[in-house]
């Protein structure tokens, strides 16, 4: 594949490995470098990245993961909505089998709800157009990635006039989440690997205060081995230097001030507004909800300020900002696994837990 | 006659039930042990270990690239015949069918039968047509049961598997459940991918007469080759290493995994065997059965491992090993 | 976040067109980016196109990688 099979090369990842070890040599310490991003988290395990780097190079996995930080309230509301016969849920495979207080969609479809899995935000709006005596929702997760093409959707179901077509945000915004997430008291980061997709959007330049503020290296990062060792490279680099800046090892990608059409057509649709991260709180200016001008297709999103429900012994929220382990946590392959996952860590396939789950046990091995 | 579709009188054993049968059924069945249409077939069988399976068939959609329920549900009860090493000699195939499924796509599902079972060197040689109000069945389903004659080769299938021997997968992985998907609303995908679905009685016979010892057999279908991997593994003393480099896997079938971000070794085959094997007879096998319709892509993909105790481990191509674990449910496509 | 693919543009017909990839032929919405045209490849994510790929800084990257590897094996 184009574009994809280039930035996979062995020789090359082997190469860059080398460097990395050998940069990592000049360290008197141990580094902490964060990546923000489920895609990331997903590239990591999938490529067992991390079980290349040097001891002294430790990999984090944040809150980057739309499904991990989505709080258990908007669950329980898309399944409250089903409760309504003429409902038809869409979502995201994603949330599928994400729990909220009281089971997840999944479980919801085989009690006879109507929830339907869908790829793009536009195949929900063709389910309401073949089904228009049923009001379908859909569940709007996703940074801003995601939020631009539900925005294209949503104006989409405007001028074709399918007025049985919602929409109920669970948007979160990556920047505010990120300044949270420092100014938390206890993080011992050096750095961070800046999403890849969200910041083809937005650009790089909202992530300067993470420099310019606090110190952090950054540097945005593509998904593929070359582009990960690359990142971490540079992470290392501004480290010992210790010239922190955002750099941007995504150029294919990301390009300066990013892509204004999608920004726009987000902007056409939604606004800030606060969120509820689950792990993190609320979050001021964290999220998106649809314009009062577009009313006609929101469904209301539960109360921002309504934290989420989570068992007793869950480590989520400390796992998230990189403070604990995975395997700090009391209920952590025990009775939290990616089968009968507790919180939101283990929920999805890319939160830090389930990753650790999957890649972590073969790390040392072999 | 003509009925357009399918009705409750059909399956109720009376005139429309007999006509169904000699006009639609028997056009495309024709065994003579079938057509006298009695309540049991009668059939001659020479002395020996017979093999006897039974699977029920009720995928969505009927019909997708490359096959439909029909062709599935003769090559899949063949498949677990040949697996055990067993010839398939005779099916059986009991419909249930759903008021309103339109006759012309019965017709369709029963000419694929018949076509397998030309293929596959089978007769049907008994069933049984039922069918359902509207609402209490989707569309059709269809259970075959299968009798095979244990054949002489079979032999070689013994023992347990040891560290050092070779696993092998008969083809390119996947090509199911992409074929599928690409039939299913909802994901709006067009393009050349069909169904591996296929009989696998050559595949199964190369190897069996080709490896000195073969500890393990089996379909790959639902749930992938991972799935199957880690049933040869759980609960035993060794474990598999698998190289992801080696597994094959269609250029389409993997464009289709990266853009819903599906894991290829997870995804449904319907004509692809894995096997274990000594490492001794490992390259003869995958050369006798890539000579074979079925298995033109064998690889060697993996071995047996004294470390990784009841895991099936994969090794990237940088050398890395991840843990391959056993799913629980359909993989979902991603945005994430 | 998140799961996007670098595919070819085959097809373009107003807001919407085509993508392919060994054999497959993808819809996708085309409003987010600015002048696609046939040939481009574009990053798609959930149904939609949200940024070209640049070929030239693509093969910068890769450039890069490979000088700099095949200056190490020479040295």
């Amino acid at each position: 594949m184009k574009y994809v099979d280039e930035y996979r090369r062995p020789d090359l990842v082997e190469d860059l490995v080398r460097q990395i070890r050998r940069r990592a040599s000049g360290l008197d310490r141990k580094v902490r470098f964060m990546e923000v991003c489920g895609g990331h988290t997903m590239a990591i395990g999938r490529f067992g990245i991390a079980s290349l780097l040097p001891e002294r190079i430790e990999l984090l996995s944040g809150p980057g993961c739309p499904v991990c930080v989505t709080p258990t309230t908007y669950v329980d509301k898309a399944i409250e909505l089903t409760s309504d016969p003429s409902v038809l849920l869409t979502t995201f495979g994603d949330l599928y089998r994400v729990p909220g207080s009281a089971g997840t969609p999944e479980e919801a479809c085989e009690r006879g709800a109507d929830v339907r899995v869908v790829y793009s935000p536009r195949d929900a709006l063709g389910i309401a157009d073949s089904n228009r005596q049923r009001l379908v929702v859909f569940l709007a997760i996703g940074f801003e990635t995601t939020a631009p093409t539900v925005a294209a959707t949503v104006l989409e179901a405007s001028r074709r006039g399918i007025a049985n077509f919602r929409v109920m945000s669970g948007h979160k915004t990556m920047p505010e989440a990120l300044r949270a997430l420092v100014q938390a008291p206890g993080i011992a980061l050096d750095g961070f690997i800046l999403p890849g997709h969200v910041s083809t959007v937005i650009g790089p330049e909202p992530y300067s205060f993470l420099a310019r503020e606090f110190g952090m290296a950054c540097c945005i990062s593509g998904f593929e081995p070359t582009d990960i060792l690359q990142s971490i490279l540079a992470l290392l680099e501004q480290t010992l230097t210790g010239e922190p800046i955002v750099q941007n090892e995504y150029r294919r990608a990301v390009r300066p001030g990013g892509n204004a059409v999608a920004r726009e057509e987000m902007m056409k649709v939604f606004e800030p507004a606060a969120a509820q991260w689950r792990g993190l709180g609320l979050i001021p200016r964290s999220g998106l909800d649809v314009r009062a001008e577009w009313g006609g297709f929101r469904v209301e999103p539960p109360d921002p300020a309504v934290p989420s429900q989570e068992h007793a012994s869950c480590q989520c929220s400390e796992v998230l900002r990189g403070r604990a382990r995975p395997t700090a946590c009391p209920l952590f392959g025990k009775r939290c696994t990616p089968q009968s996952a507790v919180g939101p860590c283990m929920v999805s396939s890319e939160g830090a837990c389930a990753a650790y789950y999957r890649y972590g046990s073969v790390r040392f091995e072999g | 006659m003509s009925d357009e579709v399918i009705k409750l009188g059909h399956g109720s054993g009376g005139l429309l039930t007999r006509r169904l049968i000699e006009e639609r059924v028997l056009r495309f069945f024709d065994s003579p042990a079938l057509a006298p249409l009695k309540d049991s077939a009668i059939v001659e069988l020479d002395a020996g270990r017979f093999a006897f399976t039974t699977d029920s068939y009720v995928v969505d959609p009927v019909f997708f690239p490359g096959g439909d329920i029909g062709k599935l549900s003769v090559c899949g009860t063949v498949n677990d015949l040949a697996v055990v090493g067993a010839e398939p000699i005779f099916i059986s195939c009991a419909l249930i069918i759903e008021e309103g499924f339109p006759s012309k796509d019965l017709e369709r599902v029963l000419r694929s039968m018949r076509d397998a079972a030309m293929e596959a060197g089978v007769e049907i040689v008994t069933g049984d047509t039922k069918v359902v109000p509207r609402g209490k069945a989707d569309k059709i389903f269809v259970n075959t049961a299968g009798l095979g004659r244990v054949a002489k080769w079979a032999e070689s299938l013994r023992g347990a598997a040891q560290p050092g021997d070779s696993v092998l997968v008969s083809g390119g992985v996947g090509e199911h459940a992409a074929a599928v998907l690409a039939g299913r609303e909802g994901l709006n995908l067009q393009g050349s991918l069909e169904s591996d679905c296929a009989p696998l009685t050559d595949v199964a016979r190369a190897v069996l007469q080709n490896a000195n010892r073969v500890s393990f057999m089996r379909d790959v279908t639902r749930g992938g080759l991972a799935t199957v991997l880690n049933e040869a593994v759980a609960g035993e003393s060794y474990g598999i290493v698998l190289s992801e480099a080696d597994v094959p896997v269609r250029e389409e079938v993997r464009s289709i995994c990266e853009l819903l971000g599906l894991d290829p070794l997870y995804m449904a085959c319907e004509g692809r065997l894995a096997t274990i094997v000594d490492a001794a007879s490992a390259r003869r096998v995958q050369e006798a059965v890539a000579r074979t319709a079925a298995g033109a892509q064998c690889r060697i993909v993996g071995s047996v491992t004294e470390g990784y105790t009841g895991s099936l481990v994969a090794q990237t191509a940088f050398g890395t090993r991840r843990l391959l674990q056993m799913l629980s449910g359909e993989q979902l496509p991603r945005i994430c | 976040m998140c799961w996007a693919v670098p595919l070819r543009l085959v097809e373009v017909s107003g807001q919407a067109g085509k993508v392919e990839l060994a054999g497959t032929l993808r819809e996708v919405g085309l409003q987010l980016i600015s002048e696609p045209q046939v040939g481009d490849y574009v990053l798609v994510h959930a149904g939609f196109a949200i940024q070209k790929v640049d070929q030239q800084e693509a093969e910068e990257t890769l450039r890069f990688l490979a000088e700099v590897f095949a200056g190490r094996e020479e040295a």
